[in-house]
């Protein structure tokens, strides 16, 4: 079964992947602080149990919005450029100024490495998707979401 | 987004591609907010928060080192986050060793702040707004900052305006001389979307209250009602102190960019309910709540009964008057309990700037005799090591506890463990 969602387009791109999903906000420095010395990107943020210990790395993260430190865009921003950030972020509100700033600075700087970023998908998006549903992201910011 | 020719000509590259491309990233960054334009930074210092050589932000490095290299230098001087590491505070040689490594580029990154605009070798804080530092913006400065607990402080008690800037973005608009205008830039952005109600039987803890209201409204705007029955109704520096580790704590556990408090910070006082959003949600605390807030928080050492071995105080960094405050308790509960010094290790942190003018104090000696060391990094950072990860560290920071594995204990709880009973 495959269902649809439209958002807004923050960073375009084409992705299809695994969802990983999170209905608290994503608190960037406490999430990924690790990355770089995980073989893969994990979750390791104590105070949410949603995702902790989950793979993050080329993921499609389902999330409302990020909270936390200022560092978060740069850290997005180096995670993007290293390879170790999810696949895509995929936001149901209205997308925070941390997160926009991953997004976009991944957007403008990076030539290669790309992190496409879609927000204002709605409540209902997040409360339909699921840890491993199959998420496959169009560049207009349609959302499908196979089960 | 509308763009004065001067902006236009920027970003159609009259300054270089490297100065097209900030002006770029302020544009789109601007754009997904709905800004209409670009406004100038009026406050005289900025405030950057990557203040870490991390190897591993190799890509943030390469990109500052892309700005020197063009000339995309800061038209103001800035301040920036305390260095993440000291070899006075204690730690194993194999700690020590690891943190060379985490923190490699901690030297060429510090370069590069001289070359990027830095004030001085006393600028390295998060708490850049104390007199003793002096970066201190008057309300309604635009300022282009990051660091969650001091943008909170600057727009809150100061009253100036900012944005919860991301890292790089704070600098982008300190090199660009502007910043998109939406958000808390906006007369409309600062009003209220909650009332917060505070029906406490005493003054609550301030980094509990502050979790607590991070936690429920997010990156919303809360008008706190009841707290001036504790703070009084002038900033004083108790206020004050108590407002930044209650800031720190709602920008950490939430995303508050800003907060009101009636009766107490300006806008509160000059503007009243006006600030006050029609149909804003209520969220009533009591004693019960904040007990259920603190309850909730994990404890995720490896051995929950472990005995702590190391106690940070000072996330945001202590003022002066803190310190002071600190030491006298200490000593008192030290006496009370028969004992000369604290009974787990403990450094309080504090900016370079405050160390100086302790040190010209009798307390600095005072603190010394207790076995406390002071120290001017950032607990934080220091802890993003990974041989501190499992290790049992207690600390009354909410911030510091959001962060790290280190354990939550109220200000009250951590004296006792100091000074009586060791765990």
């Amino acid at each position: 079964m495959t269902k649809t969602f439209k958002g807004r387009v923050i960073a375009p791109g084409e992705v299809t992947a695994e969802a990983v999903v999170t209905k608290q906000g994503f608190n960037t420095l406490a999430s990924m602080q690790m990355m770089f010395i995980q073989p893969k990107t994990k979750c390791v943020d104590q105070s949410n149990p949603d995702i902790y210990k989950k793979v993050l790395q080329g993921k499609v993260l389902c999330l409302p919005q990020t909270i936390g430190s200022t560092t978060g865009g740069m850290f997005l921003y180096s995670a993007v450029k290293s390879g170790k950030a999810p696949a895509c972020l995929l936001f149901s509100k209205e997308i925070d100024s941390l997160a926009a700033a991953g997004a976009v600075l991944a957007d403008v700087w990076s030539e290669n490495d790309k992190m496409p970023t879609i927000d204002r998908l709605g409540d209902e998006f997040l409360e339909y998707v699921r840890d491993g549903d199959k998420i496959s992201v169009k560049s207009d910011g349609t959302v499908l979401v196979e089960r | 987004m509308e763009l004065t020719k001067e902006q236009q000509a920027i970003l159609d590259g009259t300054k270089g591609e490297t100065m097209a491309k900030v002006m770029r990233t302020l544009v789109n960054y601007g754009e997904v907010f709905g800004a209409q334009k670009m406004v100038p930074v009026t406050a005289r210092y900025g405030h950057l928060v990557l203040s870490f050589g991390l190897t591993f932000l190799g890509p943030v490095f390469d990109l500052f080192q892309k700005l020197i290299d063009e000339g995309c230098l800061s038209g103001q001087k800035f301040t920036c986050d305390p260095r993440p590491y000291d070899k006075n505070v204690p730690q194993s040689v194999l700690q020590k060793g690891v943190a060379k490594f985490v923190f490699g580029k901690q030297s060429r990154y510090e370069k590069q702040l001289e070359q990027l605009g830095i004030l001085g070798e006393d600028s390295y804080t998060c708490t850049c707004y104390l007199d003793e530092i002096g970066n201190t913006p008057k309300q309604g400065d635009v300022l282009s900052w990051a660091e969650s607990s001091a943008v909170v402080y600057a727009n809150s008690v100061l009253g100036a305006r900012c944005n919860r800037n991301s890292g790089i973005i704070e600098l982008f608009g300190s090199v660009a001389g502007f910043v998109p205008y939406f958000g808390l830039l906006t007369d409309e952005g600062r009003k209220a979307d909650w009332i917060v109600e505070l029906k406490t039987t005493k003054m609550p803890d301030a980094q509990i209250l502050g979790s607590a209201i991070g936690m429920k409204v997010m990156e919303d705007v809360p008008y706190v009602k009841g707290l001036d029955a504790y703070l009084g109704t002038e900033l004083t520096d108790k206020a004050k102190t108590y407002l930044k580790d209650f800031g720190a704590a709602t920008a950490s556990n939430g995303a508050v960019g800003l907060y009101h408090i009636e009766n107490l910070t300006p806008e509160a006082k000059q503007q009243g309910e006006d600030l006050i959003k029609p149909g804003a949600k209520v969220y009533v605390i009591d004693d019960a709540e904040l007990e259920r807030v603190k309850n909730g928080y994990p404890c995720i050492w490896k051995n929950k009964d472990a005995a702590p071995k190391l106690c940070f105080l000072g996330c945001p960094h202590m003022t002066l008057e803190q310190i002071k405050d600190w030491t006298e308790k200490l000593e008192a509960g030290l006496k009370a309990a028969g004992n000369e010094k604290v009974l787990v290790p403990t450094v309080f942190t504090t900016s370079t700037g405050v160390l100086k003018k302790l040190n010209e104090t009798p307390y600095a000696a005072r603190l010394k005799k207790i076995g406390v060391i002071v120290s001017y990094i950032c607990p934080l950072m220091f802890m993003d090591n990974p041989l501190w990860q499992s290790q049992p560290v207690i600390t009354s920071s909410n911030k510091l506890r959001t962060y790290t594995t280190a354990r939550f204990y109220s200000n009250d709880e951590i004296l006792s463990i100091l000074t009586k009973e060791g765990k």
